[in-house]
This record gives C-alpha cells, structure tokens and sequence, in this order.
C-alpha cells in the first residue's frame, strides 16, 4: 500500500539537512539566525524533559544513598547518607526484603516471557492470515485494534468482571462446558498470575499485529510468486521468506513489548485494587508499595536504580545479540 | 493468486478464534451495561432480561464520576495541547537545522522511554512537593503537576513522528516563504504545520490517548478532588463492587471518546507507532 507521507523512522533530517548550510553561508536570515534558534525552538521540551526526567532520575539516584524516610519526607536533603545501605538491604537474599524482590523480579521476567511470546504468537499469526487482501480485512484489522486504543483501565476492568469468582463469564462458561467447577477464584492466589498474563496478551498483542502486518507490507510481492514458482507451500514461504525478512522488525518489536510488559503497573494495579496476590507481585507494583506504604524512599529508590540497570544490561546484551545473528544470517 | 481448500479452513478458523478473543470483553462490556441490577447479581448471563439505560443515568450519581471526568478532559486535555506544541517545534529544529548536539537531543528524547516510570515517580513526588514549599506553586495533589508530568510522557514519540512528517514536506516550501522575508518560526505556522496538519492531530489523539490511561502517577500526584478517571474508576469497582452493570456502562462512556479518536486517526497513526520498528 502506498503511503502518503515518507517513513518517519528515516533518522532526523539526514536526507534533507546536510544540503541546507553551504549554500547559504553567503548571509541569507536563514544562516545568521540558525545560531540560536533550533536551540530556542527546542528549550521548551528540553526544559520539560529536564524537570520530569532528567532531574527526578539523578535525584533518585542520589535519594538511593540516603536513609529517607517518613521523618525526612518535609526535608528530604537532611536526610543521612546511608551509604550502600539500601543497596546491599535489596539484594540481601537472606531477609525477606531482599527475597520478596527476588521474588517479585522472577515473576515480572515469567509474565513478561508468557505476554510477550502471546503476544507475538497472536500477532504473527494474525498478520499471517491478513497478508494478502480478502473480504473483510480491513474491518477485521480495525476490530483488532480496539483493545490497544482502549484504556487500560476500562479494559481490565471488563476482564475483573469476566474474571469474578461468583457472577463472571469465565466461570458460567466452565460450568456451561463441563470444564471446570465454575466457582474457581481466578483472580487470588497462584491463578491471578495466569488471570493477569491473559489480560496482558489480550491489550498488547494487536500492537505486535500492527507492527507486523506493517512488516509484511514492506516485502515484495514478487518474492511471493518466485517462491510458488518454485513449488513452495505457504508454510515454506513463511518460514524461508516471512520470517527472515521480518527480522529487523521483530528486533525491535520484541525488546519493545519486552519493556512495556516489564514495566507494566496498570494492570495489576487495576485488577486487584491494591490488594496484589502474591503469584501476581510485579517489580512496579512491589516498588511502589514498599516506598509508599512505609514511606522508606530510600530503599524504593536503590530498588528502582537496580531495576534500571538490569533493563539496561538486558537491553544492550539484546541488542548485541540479536544484531550480531542479523549481520551473521 | 492460488488459494488451497485447507489453507482456507485454517485462515477462518484462526481469525474466528481472534475476533472472539478480541471481542469477547467488548460484548461483555455493552451488554451488561445495558442490564437492570438484578441480572449481575448472581450467575452470568449472556442477554439482558430486559434492556434498560438505567446504569448510564445512575454512572453520575453513584460516585462523582462527572468530577473525575472532568479532571481527565482537562488533564488530558492540556497536557496533549502542550505536548503537541512543544514537539511541533522541537521537530521543526530537528528537521529543518544542523546544529551541534541534535543527535544526542533525539536519543536521549527516545532512551526516556524504556526508563521504568516507578524510577522517577518517587524523586517528581518529593520533587514537587518541595516545589510546591519554596514557591508556593502547588504541583501535587492537583492537575497541574499530572499535566506536566503527562505532556513529556508523549513528548519523545511526538517528537519523533513529527519530524517524520516535516521531513516529507519539501524543504522548498518553506525556504521560498523564508526568501519572501518570513521569519523562521512564520514560515513553520503558515507553511509547515498546515502541510502536516494529519499528522499533527494524530499525534494530539495519541497524546490525549496517553493522559486519558496513565494511573500510575495519577495514583500519587491526584488527591480527593484531583482524580482522573483512571483511579477513580478503580475505586468504584470495589467500593461498589456489585453494581457491576453501572461499572461497565461508566467505562463505556469514558472508552468511547478515545476509541473513536483513535479509530478515526487510525491510518495517521499506524504508520507512527510502527515506524520504530519498520525501517
């Protein structure tokens, strides 16, 4: 399909900005006033990117060597430096402070690793079956976006709802079938892991849908009928050809859904209300609890600067792998 | 091009089993917004007993949910408003200028988005609240803060889909308006932003689409009177857990909006979101 507009992903201006300077360097306004102007045009986003990210990343850095607490909330800069204290508390695997973020990081990697591999499944899938046109794609693939254009919230709500232990569908149904006693709570104990994974999958794979779907557009036809020429089944055409071709776009597809999933707070947060199961304790959710109920920022925030790094060591590794096995390929 | 028997058979059956999936919780949705209360009472029914529009008058009485949607039209609202003009320039200056320091600028922009929210809720929180005792400017606890706070959320991915658009309109457009004696800023409002208008409010609904979800934040920056709909309707699901006819028909009401915004900007939108990924 051809698009209207060039692809957004071209980097910056780099088609269009090198020819610009030289020609004009004889004095046109242009020149004399680019001195200060682009930096003028960006300050705003600059000076907003600064005090919402920027600065509460670095100060939290700095808070995670304090002790604050509850008593330094109204003067948090009086607050004692703590050292490594908070550091070596988190990843102190012998109390239970550094056993429950253990606990909570091992549950956040499994829900990423079943939301993710759903969501990709699905979404293969479905851009797969979508690939060439028939009747009804188009109202099917707008069918297929609703959940992502959705709020979160109204869409785990709906699935509480579908959830609940006493007048939910999921269990009528169970019942209905034969499958299941239908008076199961699904959203307690071990079964809220599995109850907020399925809702995870149901938001986030038409994302990975769209990303594909978008992937396959930009393979040749031709390459299509080459291969049926040459005697390959739809399968062979998807393993030989969809897949390899799809391979940049997978790469950054899946460290995307990875670091969403991984940062997810809103579904459980609306799920449970505040009561999270254990089997469903997500790193946000487990941070943002153990900062807010006790008021212990310090520690919150050494568990938070851990976090980040070891998206960052996951993310760089990725990459070097999966970029390494895409030049080898 | 050939079609073989089985490989229709499966492609129905694989659609089927996601549009039900798909759909499912949005039949959910409508339907039982349209029950009388004694229907979600007790075991699950598939059809309302009679259809009532019962639960979307009573949504308002229930909890202040007009207050909460109010707070989440202006938070979103404004925040998107902000959001768009601030990228409009900042991709107006990475599209259209050389200057030192503008890769940096668009990597870093972009890098903020894998950071985990939960890393900078804590510093913005005590950042405000200190604000908030050496100038008297409140930030938490009421919209202002959240408005803020949400603007840069969609900031990078404005920025960056922006410049996308920009780069498309030919630089001559704009360099004849500049030989003309416009100044820069001039030629950006009379040439570039009507040339990039699709884009600029696919990138608004987005923004808005942001603000309208976020909960995270909005659980700690709101207070009683500052809630957005994505707490407050939280609360009414256990607070009043058995009126579950009326939860849906609120959600309903504040899906609708961004939905069709989204739906409408589809085309717009498709093509930015997955830009990151499809080179």
């Amino acid at each position: 399909m051809a698009t209207p507009v060039s692809s957004p992903a071209r980097p910056g201006g780099a088609p269009s900005a090198p020819a610009a300077p030289p020609a004009r360097r004889g004095g046109g306004r242009w020149s004399s006033r680019a001195g200060a102007l682009p930096y003028l045009l960006l300050a705003p986003a600059l000076l907003f990117e600064l005090l919402v990210h920027v600065i509460p990343m670095l100060t939290g850095v700095a808070i995670s060597f304090l002790k604050l607490n509850q008593f330094y909330l109204r003067h948090w800069l009086d607050a004692p430096f703590a050292g490594l204290g908070n550091y070596s508390l988190s990843l102190d695997f012998h109390s239970e402070i550094g056993v429950d973020l253990l606990r909570s990081v091992a549950i956040t990697i499994a829900y990423s690793v079943v939301v993710v591999s759903f969501s990709w499944l699905f979404g293969i899938f479905g851009a797969t079956l979508l690939q060439r046109s028939m009747r009804g794609r188009a109202a099917l693939r707008t069918i297929f976006l609703i959940p992502y254009a959705l709020p979160v919230f109204t869409s785990v709500i709906v699935w509480k709802f579908m959830l609940n232990q006493d007048n939910g569908l999921v269990n009528h149904v169970l019942a209905q079938t034969g499958l299941g006693s239908g008076k199961h709570f699904w959203l307690l104990g071990d079964s809220a892991f599995f109850s907020m994974a399925l809702v995870g999958v149901w938001r986030l794979w038409p994302f990975a849908l769209l990303t594909l779907m978008a992937g396959m557009q930009s393979i040749p036809t031709d390459l299509y009928e080459a291969a049926e020429v040459d005697g390959a089944n739809r399968w062979q055409q998807f393993r030989k050809l969809t897949v390899p071709m799809l391979r940049p776009v997978n790469q950054v597809l899946v460290l995307v859904l990875f670091l969403w999933t991984f940062n997810d707070f809103n579904v459980p947060y609306t799920l449970f209300a505040g009561s999270t199961p254990a089997s469903a304790d997500l790193i946000s959710v487990h941070i943002k609890q153990s900062s807010f109920i006790t008021w212990n920022f310090g520690l919150g925030s050494a568990m938070s600067v851990l976090l980040l790094l070891f998206l960052l060591v996951v993310t760089v590794g990725y990459l070097a792998v999966t970029s390494r096995r895409t030049r080898d390929a | 091009m050939h079609e073989s028997r089985s490989y229709r058979v499966v492609r129905a059956a694989g659609l089927s089993f996601l549009f039900l999936f798909t759909v499912l919780p949005l039949y959910v949705m409508l339907s039982t917004s349209l029950k009388p209360l004694a229907d979600v009472q007790d075991d699950f029914h598939w059809l309302p007993s009679t259809i009532t529009l019962r639960p979307f008058v009573d949504i308002w009485s229930t909890v202040p949910l007009a207050r909460y949607f109010a707070n989440s039209v202006i938070v979103a609202g404004c925040a998107s408003a902000l959001s768009v003009t601030i990228a409009v320039f900042a991709a107006y200056a990475i599209s259209r200028y050389t200057f030192r320091g503008r890769e940096i600028f668009r990597m870093a922009v972009l890098s903020t988005q894998m950071f985990p929210g939960i890393l900078f809720l804590l510093p913005l929180f005590l950042i405000y609240v200190n604000i908030g005792q050496a100038t008297g400017i409140k930030l938490n606890g009421n919209l202002s803060g959240l408005i803020i706070t949400y603007l840069t959320f969609s900031l990078p991915f404005s920025i960056w889909m922006l410049v996308g658009y920009f780069n498309s309109i030919p630089r001559e457009l704009d360099e004849a308006a500049l030989v003309d004696g416009a100044s820069p800023v001039r030629a950006l409002l009379s040439i570039i932003v009507p040339a990039a208008k699709p884009g600029i409010v696919a990138v608004g609904i987005y923004s808005f689409m942001t603000s309208w979800s976020e909960s995270l934040f909005a659980s700690v920056l709101t207070d009683e009177h500052s809630k957005t709909l994505a707490v407050g309707l939280a609360e009414y699901s256990t607070q009043n857990a058995v009126y579950w006819n009326q939860i849906m028909a609120a959600s309903l009401v504040v899906s609708l909006p961004v939905v069709l915004g989204f739906l409408l900007m589809q085309r717009y939108l498709v093509q930015g979101l997955t830009a990151g990924a499809v080179k």
